[in-house]
């Protein structure tokens, strides 16, 4: 981790939050929080229960329209706004995210996990449907590299002798590696996880480690919440805190393991600690 | 304006019915979450045993009013039950917890069965019965034009009220109302702590069917003549209803039978007969996509 | 071990059939209940115009005691029977296997049905009857088996198909070959403008707003006279041509026989109907097939499954949604305008809300997805329904029984399991217990 720090010349912002905030009536669960996650980065946002984090990231995946402050992807240089992007078009400016409550499409295969992630890609090459239909050359090019495709990140999370089983029918560490490969089959710059160590036995989640890590080493930025402290120390480059919606720190791991506030505030009051 | 008046009272009355038969809806909806087709035939249903019965007390010479109505009432409401328990027991319970259009496609299978049983056993044409109940009171009379509140119309209000009086202690203040609710939140954890939810889903569709019948009997006093088809139309209108006031919300139900009685009945009055479905219908498709979960419904947090 | 089940089984055998007898004794007093006022006390209009009771004990008794030793044989078939077994994956393949060469033969049968001898003008009327629903099951399966999208009026897409045709071909004398793919437009069309406001209603709300727009659709259908004749409908609708050769008993060289010198007959026009629907059919089985395998159909399949999955995965879930919806209505447009120039005569009762109802019955009966099990389900629906054509009034009370017996016997349809669109190596059914039904 400290080497990374070291080779990281110019740190370029992959994703800046400035003054977000999201409001449901009356209650504010995110207030104007601002931070930015840095490209090749592994980012992670923690607090206590109920302190905004799946919100944010929500707003961050477009679930969510935030009610004010900006979003800003910097994708090839130009920056991207998110919050202005339907549901559907975050995806495509290259954020990809996963569920805390796995959500596979249970009845496809992995493979046709993978593909459907690849949607908009295929489509472009099926003259928007039409051309596969009458069985064009192109799409069937399309379709072999969408396979190829699948096949590498099935492969990369140890999933290639699944590949034709139900994803509902994986067991449930499997189902999270291959929504990980499904986010990432959208080429995303901005990799988001919600909770990916949740429920994973310590062996999985040294596994998720590695994962993330070579995922990160790839090229992607990672932004992720999580609950568990030793995953999250263990990979994360950069590490935000929120309590009560605002955010309280924001660090690299070793200064967040000092902060005095983040022990009052989580540390203090979890039981991770 | 005296015109507008009777259309609010013809208005109110219609509306009461479609209401009794929406709460039936949003009833099973709210506990099983699924719509049941069938339940505008359970309202045909009690309206024909509404009949029979009295045809049966005029043939036995009682003709007293107020007496042979509650008679009629309590014997369509009876038997209705019945017919309402039983469907659920065939055709409903052995799909509970299965593939969500199973139980649909089997409530669209009943409601034809329902249809073509009364049918076969009561006959295809129409049956007519004298009023039993003629007259009124005029309200008011302007511009040559008399407000007349039948004694029919005030019999339907009072008694939807009535029961729907009856139906909210049962609801609200009742271990049945409680385990009903409990199921509705989360059957499986209601099962846990020991309510009988068979038993309560069950009487969920007792309660709903003899609503109906007095829903059907009423229909059938205020417009004197029925046949085996009436449910359908009936039927889809309270179910629109019910979704118009919130599926799952009781007092939506209400509300919302009230709304289709009143539009209908102000649209065949100022604008056009033929098309009164049609602008139930469109009100629907309008609420409904303005205002997705109905207009007392809860709104349905979408969770990530 | 197995001796000592047995032998419990055996001494449970007195105390099974005591409660069987109660609980048949239970069943025959709600059927009672049920029957005394229904079927017993018959109403009719007597001579003075007045109601009477007429007086039916014997039907009632025949009910119950059908209702008593129906129960009575149910319970102890089922104690016989013991534990249900559950269904395995073995058995999912079984079928899959047997639909490899049932849907060959089915369509093989098909195939060459007008010239099996035996078959008259009654059996190809009955065959083109099944294949318009065999059509409208795979079209509508589009929407509700694919994408997951409960659509309660489809009959609506089937009626603007049919009067598009009729118009079209009445006021602008259009041949029918330049209808057919207007036809097909014009629902599609339809199907886009209806379904733009209301796709993004979830779940039952949607499926109460199409039956909402069927119903609206036919009411109009009714009412504005001018245009569609109201209730009489359209009569005098041209019949098809064989590509310009029409089918007449004159025998000129012009027509179908004269051209080909055959004897004029009256069921060639038949046979060509036939082979008309068997084609459109096919055409949309193989649309469906093709579609499937398509980013855009695995899309629907994925929306079925879930649908805020595929938000985050940058799919655009109206579109995607409006495409099924649109393509469903085109292939309904199409069954319409068949049916119009079938028939020769078209009104709104052949719109009704039950339309919608059988269709979306074959769909499910079917197995939602399964090409094969809807073919086999409209052959039984339909073919079924014909067969009881002795039973008069009794005929729909059947068919509605048929109904509700089939879903509680197999709910998930006659072919639950899924076929993977692509595999890496062997493709393998996927248990229904996996399938999505989507929620929209």
């Amino acid at each position: 981790m400290s080497a990374k720090g070291a080779v990281e010349p110019m740190a370029t912002p992959i994703l800046e939050a400035e003054g977000l905030t999201m409001r449901f009536g009356g209650l504010t669960a995110v207030d104007a929080v601002s931070f930015t996650a840095l490209q090749r980065d592994i980012t992670a946002i923690i607090g206590p229960n109920g302190a905004g984090k799946t919100t944010m990231f929500n707003c961050i995946t477009g679930f969510y329209r935030p009610t004010g402050g900006a979003l800003r992807l910097m994708r090839d240089g130009a920056p991207v706004d998110l919050q202005r992007l339907p549901g559907h078009r975050i995806a495509r400016a290259g954020v990809a995210r996963t569920f805390q409550n796995i959500r596979l499409f249970p009845g496809m295969t992995a493979l046709e996990n993978l593909l459907v992630a690849q949607h908009n890609t295929l489509m472009a090459a099926t003259g928007f449907g039409i051309g596969g239909l009458i069985g064009l050359p192109g799409y069937r090019r399309a379709e072999r590299l969408a396979i190829e495709k699948a096949t590498h990140w099935l492969e990369a999370t140890g999933l290639i002798e699944r590949a034709d089983d139900p994803a509902g029918a994986l067991p449930y560490g499997q189902q999270r590696r291959l929504e990980i490969a499904r986010a990432m089959c959208t080429d995303p710059v901005l990799l988001c996880l919600d909770e990916p160590a949740a429920g994973l036995n310590p062996r999985e989640s040294d596994e998720l480690g590695v994962l993330l890590r070579a995922i990160r080493d790839g090229g992607c930025s990672i932004l992720l919440i999580e609950h568990d402290m030793g995953v999250v120390m263990g990979i994360s480059d950069r590490i935000v805190v929120l309590d009560h919606g605002k955010k309280i720190a924001d660090g690299t791991p070793a200064a967040i393991r000092a902060d005095t506030r983040v022990i009052a505030a989580y540390l203090g009051e979890g039981d991770e600690a | 304006m005296a015109y507008a008046l009777q259309q609010l009272i013809n208005g109110i009355s219609l509306g009461m019915i479609y209401g009794l038969i929406a709460v039936g809806y949003t009833m099973v909806y709210g506990i099983i979450g699924m719509i049941n087709f069938a339940h505008g035939d359970i309202f045909m249903v009690g309206a024909f045993v509404a009949l029979i019965s009295i045809v049966m007390l005029v043939s036995g010479g009682i003709m007293d009013g107020p007496a042979a109505i509650l008679i009629v009432l309590l014997v369509s409401m009876c038997v209705t039950a019945l017919y309402g328990w039983t469907v659920e027991r065939i055709a409903y319970r052995p799909l509970r917890g299965s593939f969500r259009l199973a139980p649909l496609i089997s409530a669209i299978g009943m409601s034809i069965v329902l249809q073509n049983y009364m049918q076969v056993a009561q006959g295809a044409r129409v049956k007519p019965i004298e009023p039993l109940l003629p007259g009124g009171i005029e309200v008011m009379e302007a511009q040559g034009f008399a407000v007349q509140f039948s004694y029919m119309q005030m019999l339907i209000i009072a008694v939807t009220l009535g029961v729907l009086g009856i139906f909210t202690y049962l609801v609200t203040r009742t271990p049945l109302g409680r385990a009903m609710r409990a199921c509705e939140q989360d059957r499986k954890m209601a099962s846990l702590l020991g309510i009988n939810t068979d038993r309560t889903i069950s009487l969920t569709f007792v309660i709903g069917a003899a609503l109906a019948a007095v829903a059907g009997s009423m229909y059938l006093l205020r417009y004197g003549v029925i046949d085996f088809y009436i449910g359908f139309l009936a039927g889809v209108k309270a179910f629109t209803a019910a979704v118009l006031g919130g599926i799952g919300s009781l007092p939506g139900a209400v509300l919302g039978g009230l709304l289709i009685g009143l539009i209908e009945t102000f649209w065949s009055a100022y604008f056009s007969v033929q098309y009164k479905d049609v602008a139930a219908f469109s009100i629907l498709v309008l609420v409904l996509i303005f205002m997705p979960t109905g207009l007392l419904g809860r709104a349905e947090v979408e969770k990530v | 071990m197995t001796g000592e089940v047995a032998a419990i089984t055996m001494a449970n055998r007195p105390s099974v059939t005591a409660a069987a007898m109660k609980d048949a004794a239970i069943t025959a007093l709600v059927a009672a209940g049920l029957f005394i006022p229904i079927v017993g006390l018959r109403t009719d209009v007597g001579a003075d115009g007045a109601l009477m009771i007429r007086q039916r004990w014997a039907d009632v008794a025949i009910l119950v005691l059908i209702a008593f030793f129906g129960r009575l044989g149910l319970v102890t078939w089922r104690g016989l029977r013991g534990e249900a077994k559950p269904r395995t994956a073995a058995r999912t393949e079984v079928l899959r296997r047997a639909g490899t060469f049932v849907a060959p033969l089915l369509l093989g049968a098909a195939v060459v049905l007008p010239f099996i001898p035996g078959t008259g003008r009654y059996e190809l009327d009955l065959g083109i009857l099944v294949l318009t629903y065999v059509m409208l099951g795979w079209g509508l399966n589009i929407v509700v088996g694919l994408a997951g999208l409960l659509d309660l009026g489809y009959v609506a897409f089937y009626a603007v198909g049919a009067y598009s045709y009729a118009l079209l071909a009445t006021t602008f004398g259009l041949s029918f070959w330049v209808c057919l793919p207007l036809a097909g437009i014009l629902a599609a069309f339809w199907g886009i403008l209806l379904g733009f406001p209301v796709l993004r209603l979830r779940g039952d709300y949607l499926a109460i707003v199409t039956l909402a727009f069927g119903e609206i659709i036919r009411v109009v259908l009714i009412n504005w006279v001018s245009l569609t004749g109201g209730p009489n409908g359209i009569t005098g609708i041209p019949r098809p041509s064989f590509f310009g050769l029409p089918f007449s008993m004159s025998g000129e060289p012009d027509t179908f026989a004269g051209f080909f010198g055959i004897e004029p007959s009256p069921v060639h026009r038949v046979i060509f109907l036939y082979y008309l629907i068997l084609i459109l059919a096919l055409l949309t089985n193989w649309v469906s097939i093709r579609m499937r395998r398509q980013p855009l159909g695995r899309a629907w399949e994925a929306l079925r499954e879930d649908e805020i999955a595929c938000r985050a995965l940058g799919i655009n879930v109206t579109n995607t949604k409006l495409t099924a919806f649109a393509m469903g209505a085109m292939f309904g447009g199409f069954a319409g305008a068949f049916f119009a120039t079938r028939q020769g005569f078209i009104s709104p009762e052949s719109f009704t809300f039950i339309e919608s109802a059988i269709i979306l019955a074959i769909v499910v009966l079917g197995g939602m997805g399964s090409q094969i099990g809807i073919a086999i389900a409209a052959l039984v629906m339909i073919g079924g329904f014909e067969l009881f054509r002795d039973l008069d009034e009794y005929r729909m009370l059947v068919f509605g029984g048929a109904m509700v017996l089939i879903m509680v016997v197999r709910p998930r349809g006659l072919v639950g399991s899924r076929t993977p669109t692509v595999a890496l190596g062997a493709r393998r059914a996927i248990g229904a217990e996996h399938v999505g039904e989507g929620r929209g």
